[in-house]
């Protein structure tokens, strides 16, 4: 499985990753040349102070002439010129940005949501991933709800943001225009894993992106595949893992079938019974030591059906 | 909080006044000030860019207030029925008063009259003093019905049950004010006994303040024995036949199941839920409105914890903050009322009843909003 | 000292004769009473410096922890929740406890009123609760630092901070109190200038850094009451559960947003009025030629406060907010970049036909020219709608605010401490110390964040524990740059602190300045001056010169005898 923060992308160019949506040039061609006008000001700027430095230092046998003490022709020269560029900045912005809020009115909708620390993506035809496939040269557009926090998703390589507000629904549309694998971050702070709370965003041909979502929208036969499978896309993976390691809530590994106490004392045997009422009402029972984090974790009732829960019931049991 | 400490004793801690420098500088003109008006236009001008601040403080809970009332007004309709209009306008009537107590106390100090200053600011530390009884029994009332901020509202039933005897929240309220009163009392005895003119004046009026203390809590609780009918009939639009009590779907509060429970103990009312459970029924869409008939939620759209909830977390916040403005304002007051004792006011020196009185009148100000704002609205 | 001619000799030769020379404020008085309870403006600014410099202290050494972990890509001493932490109280302390408070209250305090020829601050008694205020609040962020552990970042947004456990509603008190520390400081140096100025002293006769000041009390007063509402109702969101920051009651976790910038994008210019205030003083002395523009920059400073209030949206474009409610606030964005551009010009234009020495306070004023200037254009990206788009919540914004508020805010801070250390605490440093100093840190600070501008704009996002490989090279320069800044703070340290030991006696007025605070001795004596002097224009450089056996620089002979005043 690739771990998406071992990728290493080379930058496409000094500043900015590939171009890899409509909005990219646009941003570029802006971004470089907000940049010039910037190198020119600073230029200007240390060229004269390092000039100045130099022919008015401090020296024996002169002396400075300190009469030069306002001049109103240069006062206006330095206000209006700056006035202008940071209008003409601004209008350019706009157009930009107007162009990004935009949705064309034919889109492909995909669904985001955002926990703490997991993303999960829902097709139209109702299938789940946690990375982002999308066709190429096609209009997306992604509607974004969290459960928890605010978080935010950010493709480096379209050029575009939006924060992922609990509450509410954000918006946000972009235009594929390259084939390729590009990182996909959160980049609002969310909490402990916020820096590992990742996925890719991976652009398609059209062909390969309805093979690949037929593929995605049938789970696995296999029980306990299909088990591992939800795992992964239901953001039980964001807090258990499944190799003994302490995440935010305990490991599955080796854990059915053993007896564990509880918060409350109480030794209990995980079973099916368990599992199963620790999906639907996780609230009621926690282990001792994780009395606290329990309320972190978000009832599935209504969101897993009988059949899903069999899967990871059989996927957990496999855990040895 | 006063930010205009000007009591220019001379308590500065560096050396003494051998520096040759002219020394007439009189106990009340603060050393680094050259002459009285000096330091009258500085303390006016710090305290009035200090009003300035505590109208910023307050600017960002009347945003929230105007934020969320324009976006759920049938939330702050229905809220507002729990707000007993008699209580806040009598208030409103002792806050105004008071403002005119202050005004005098500044009078009284520009011509030098500390006696006339100790009697006003007295009575304007009273008239605080009731406003904060008749507040208390607004408190405990409310937080006796779980009217509560957001997270600990309890959806009102038509029908709360009346506790016999006081409320414990208005216990615990009265607790501090009569260790106040029972203190200073017994220090306005002693001053008497001692003949200590200063002292007396001190501890007179405050203790009378304390006791003004329990005149608004008794205040207070005659008018909401009052209210409490007038609040039942606003919920009930007609009376009809008594009915039996069933139990309240278990999509309720903690709190509603104890009242159920007594409430099946209890006589029933005779103003019954007949007409109200129509009422409800045609606004309710919503699974957690229970019909039965004695304990039922009234208004389920609104009277929930995310909407009603809403607003009282606001109306704590206001009053809240307020009333501990209040506090702070009895206390610069009677910082006031002690150097008026020790009669340190006069023509040349009267800056701190002033900025006080300024103070005071801001605070006024600021319920004459509230009051509309939040006691009003239908 | 009767020997010798210096200035303020004049006003005190009545004495000089008949009485010792008076102590200096330093000296006067003995014993730590003298000192906790002490109401001279000199002595509080003099106690806030020390705290100030430890909390930095503690903010950087936070810093350099930051950017060590960062140094790899993957976890290395610290787990993420620990950096996470970290990144947390770094921010909290350098933007609370350090940069708002630093340059009013340490320079400030001990400046104005001797700039304005006063005795104190309208109001002594509010300045030294203001400094305790500043100690109680201090006091609750240690108490977060060391318990549970606070990580919300240093901006608290809703709703992690009011589900997380951890010492939230501490922090947020400890915020709640240092507001009031800063609006008193405020509140007292309005009036302080309003009715404290000596005869002569009309507003365009003030020296530009009480302009600066002045503009600066004012956001102070105006915004920091809205920061004090936000925590509260912060802290009741999580005590009481009022909800008007959840959703689940019908609350808005943006509206936290808006509450809390409306106070910290004023706040910034909190930061960086005072510190250009600074440098106003500092062009116009070391150039020896009165400041260019002083009108402009007087204005400059006022619109900018004021402008200041109307931005605070550009924090939030991605937020969701309405288009054109964005749009706006990028207009506005612009509105404030204008003032700061004409100052820098004139800033540079005071050198012009001046005589420019290069003493340390100068390079530290010109590293600041330097980095502001960079700081401030890069926030043209930031301001614009399409760019901010990607650039938001990147390493471009950490490059940005770090170039204004450090390269900005604390090089001038700097600048001035190099510049009246001298005045007050009456000893010369060792100059090539204090010029190697302000190059290590121009070196080390340009090595630290150049890479974050380019890390940001290829896509690595900001409190970041881990990152992704492509990263790993910028990061290293990042924090090499890091080690050098924090080497070159440390020389500013050790040629200050070994001034106390081993620098010479200074002058009155070692650079040849010529606003009040030169014309008095060095330490001042505790009450500043006997009477308000009769003010002149604050930067005329003709009446003075240089005086070999003063070591400083004195009134001709001939105005002094003369007493000529314009």
């Amino acid at each position: 499985m690739i771990q998406p923060w071992l990728l290493a992308d080379e930058p496409a160019s000094f500043w900015f990753p590939e171009q890899a949506s409509t909005f990219a040039s646009e941003v570029d061609w802006f971004f470089h040349a907000i940049l010039w006008i910037c190198i020119v000001f600073f230029v200007l700027i240390v060229a004269g102070m390092v000039y100045f430095v130099w022919k008015f230092r401090q020296r024996p046998g002169y002396q400075g002439s300190p009469e030069a003490l306002h001049n109103n022709a240069l006062e206006i020269t330095w206000t209006v010129i700056p006035t202008l560029i940071a209008v003409w900045i601004f209008v350019r912005g706009v157009y930009g940005y107007l162009d990004m809020m935009s949705p064309p009115t034919e889109t492909y909708d995909i669904e985001v949501k955002a926990t703490q620390w997991n993303w999960s993506f829902k097709y139209p035809n109702g299938a789940l991933s946690n990375d982002l496939h999308v066709p190429i040269n096609k209009p997306v557009k992604l509607i974004m709800r969290s459960e928890d926090v605010i978080h935010s998703l950010f493709i480096p390589a379209f050029r575009c943001k939006t924060d992922i507000v609990p509450g509410r629904l954000n918006i946000m549309w972009f235009q594929a225009i390259k084939e390729g694998s590009f990182d996909l971050y959160c980049t609002e702070y969310c909490g402990t894993k916020h820096s590992v709370m990742q996925a890719l965003t991976v652009v398609q041909s059209q062909e390969q992106f309805d093979a690949w979502l037929a593929e995605a929208s049938k789970p696995p036969e296999d029980p306990i595949e299909w088990g591992k499978w939800l795992y992964e896309r239901q953001g039980c993976k964001g807090c258990h893992s499944i190799d003994g390691s302490l995440v935010v809530g305990p490991s599955f590994k080796g854990s059915f079938g053993t007896s564990m106490e509880m918060s409350n004392g109480e030794k209990v045997t995980m079973d099916e019974q368990y599992i199963r009422n620790s999906i639907l009402n996780p609230q009621t029972q926690a282990r001792v030591n994780f009395a606290a984090k329990i309320n972190q974790m978000n009832s599935y009732a209504g969101k897993l059906k009988e059949e899903e829960i069999s899967a990871l019931t059989a996927f957990i049991k496999s855990l040895k | 909080m006063s930010a205009t400490e000007l009591d220019a004793t001379h308590n500065h801690s560096h050396g003494h006044d051998d520096h040759g420098h002219d020394h007439d500088h009189p106990a009340w003109l603060a050393h680094h000030f050259d002459d009285a008006e000096q330091q009258f236009d500085s303390g006016k001008l710090g305290i009035w860019l200090f009003l300035i601040t505590e109208v910023l403080f307050f600017s960002g809970m009347f945003c929230a207030y105007a934020m969320y009332r324009s976006l759920h007004p049938e939330i702050w309709t229905f809220s507002s029925q729990f707000l007993n209009e008699t209580l806040g306008a009598i208030n409103t009537g002792v806050l105004l008063f008071s403002s005119l107590t202050m005004a005098w106390a500044v009078r009284c100090a520009m011509l030098g009259q500390n006696r006339g200053v100790v009697a006003c600011t007295g009575m304007t530390i009273a008239c605080a003093a009731i406003f904060l009884g008749v507040k208390a029994v607004e408190y405990s009332h409310k937080i006796d019905l779980g009217l509560l901020p957001a997270g600990f509202y309890v959806p009102q039933v038509a029908h709360p049950e009346h506790h016999e005897g006081l409320s414990k929240w208005l216990i615990y309220f009265m607790v501090v004010p009569g260790l106040f009163l029972v203190v200073l009392t017994a220090w306005y005895g002693q001053a008497v006994a001692t003949a200590n003119s200063v002292q007396k004046q001190i501890a007179g009026p405050l203790s009378v303040s304390a006791l003004c203390f329990f005149l608004g809590v008794g205040l207070g609780l005659y008018l909401e024995s009052g209210e409490a009918a007038e609040h039942g009939d606003k919920a009930h639009v007609a009376a009809s036949d008594s009915h039996e009590e069933t139990h309240a779907s278990d999509n309720h509060s903690e709190a509603d199941h104890a009242k159920d429970g007594e409430h099946a103990k209890d006589e029933t009312h005779a103003a019954t839920d007949g007409a109200v459970s129509t009422e409800t029924a045609s606004a309710d869409g919503h699974a957690e409105a229970s019909h039965s008939a004695d304990n039922e939620i009234i208004s389920p759209d609104v009277n929930k914890p995310n909407a009603a909830g809403l607003f009282f977390s606001i109306y704590y916040c206001m009053t809240g903050v307020h009333a501990i403005h209040i506090l702070a304002g009895i206390g610069v007051l009677t910082w006031v009322l002690v150097k008026a004792a020790k009669g340190q006011f006069h023509s040349e020196y009267f800056g701190p009843v002033d900025y006080v009185g300024l103070y005071w009148h801001l605070v006024d100000f600021i319920w004459i909003y509230l009051f509309p704002l939040l006691y009003l609205i239908t | 000292m009767s020997a010798v001619v210096t200035p303020g000799s004049v006003q005190t030769a009545e004495h000089s004769q008949s009485h010792r020379p008076d102590p200096n404020y330093l000296t006067h008085t003995k014993g730590f009473l003298s000192w906790a309870l002490t109401l001279d403006h000199k002595r509080i600014g003099l106690m806030y410096l020390v705290g100030i410099l430890t909390s930095f202290l503690l903010g950087g050494i936070l810093a350099l922890l930051l950017r060590a972990e960062l140094f790899f890509p993957g976890e290395q001493m610290f787990s993420n929740d620990g950096y996470n932490q970290l990144f947390t109280l770094h921010g909290a302390v350098m933007v609370f406890l350090f940069i708002i408070p630093s340059v009013p209250a340490a320079l400030g305090n001990f400046l104005v009123p001797v700039m304005l020829g006063a005795k104190d601050v309208a109001f002594p008694r509010l300045n030294l609760s203001s400094f305790y205020l500043w100690l109680a609040g201090t006091a609750f962020f240690l108490v977060a630092l060391f318990s549970t552990g606070l990580d919300t970042g240093w901006t608290f947004y809703t709703p992690y901070s009011t589900l997380t456990q951890g010492p939230v509603v501490a922090a947020t008190m400890g915020v709640f109190i240092l507001g009031f520390s800063s609006i008193f400081t405020g509140l007292n140096f309005i009036v302080t200038i309003n009715t404290m100025r000596p005869p002569g002293m009309t507003w365009f006769r003030m020296p530009l850094f009480l302009w600066a000041t002045y503009s600066t009390s004012i956001i102070q007063v105006l915004a920091t009451p809205v920061l004090g509402i936000t925590v509260l109702l912060l802290a009741a969101e999580r005590v009481l559960k009022i909800g008007i920051f959840d959703p689940a009651y019908n609350g808005d976790p943006v509206a936290f947003q808006h509450f809390f910038w409306f106070y910290s994008h004023p706040a910034v210019y909190i930061m960086i009025l005072p510190a250009m205030g600074i440098i106003s003083e500092l062009m116009s002395v070391h150039s020896h030629k009165a400041i260019f523009g002083y009108r402009m920059i007087a204005f400059s400073s006022v619109a900018i406060a004021l402008f200041g209030f109307l931005v605070w949206g550009h924090h939030m474009f991605t937020s969701g907010m309405a288009e054109v409610t964005t749009i706006i606030f990028s207009a506005l964005t612009f509105t404030v970049s204008i003032p700061s551009a004409i100052k820098v010009f004139n800033w540079l234009f005071t050198m012009y036909q001046g005589t420019v020495s290069l003493v340390t306070p100068m390079c530290y004023a010109l590293a600041f020219l330097f980095l502001f200037t960079i700081g401030g254009l890069t926030g043209l990206f930031l301001g614009s709608l399409s760019t901010d788009r990607h650039l938001h919540d990147t390493y471009f914004v950490v490059a940005h605010f770090h170039y204004v508020m450090m390269g900005g805010t604390l090089i001038a801070f700097l600048g001035g401490l190099f510049h009246w250390w001298p005045k007050m605490i009456g000893k010369m440093y060792n100059e090539l110390g204090g010029q190697i100093s302000a190059l290590v840190v121009f070196i080390g600070f340009n090595l630290t964040f150049l890479p974050q501008f380019v890390m940001g704009s290829r896509g690595m996002p900001r409190r970041y524990a881990q990152y992704d490989k492509e990263f790993e090279f910028l990061h290293q320069m990042s924090t090499v740059g890091a080690f050098v800044l924090g080497m070159g703070l440390f020389i500013a340290a050790g040629v200050l602190l070994s001034s106390l030991f081993r620098g010479r006696k200074a002058p009155a007025n070692p650079w040849g300045g010529d606003t009040l605070e030169w014309h008095c001795e060095s330490p001042p004596p505790f009450y500043n001056f006997l009477r308000p002097p009769v003010v002149k224009d604050p930067y005329d450089y003709s009446r003075l010169v240089y005086d070999n056996r003063v070591g400083g620089y004195v009134e001709r002979p001939e105005d002094r005898a003369s007493g000529s005043h314009k």
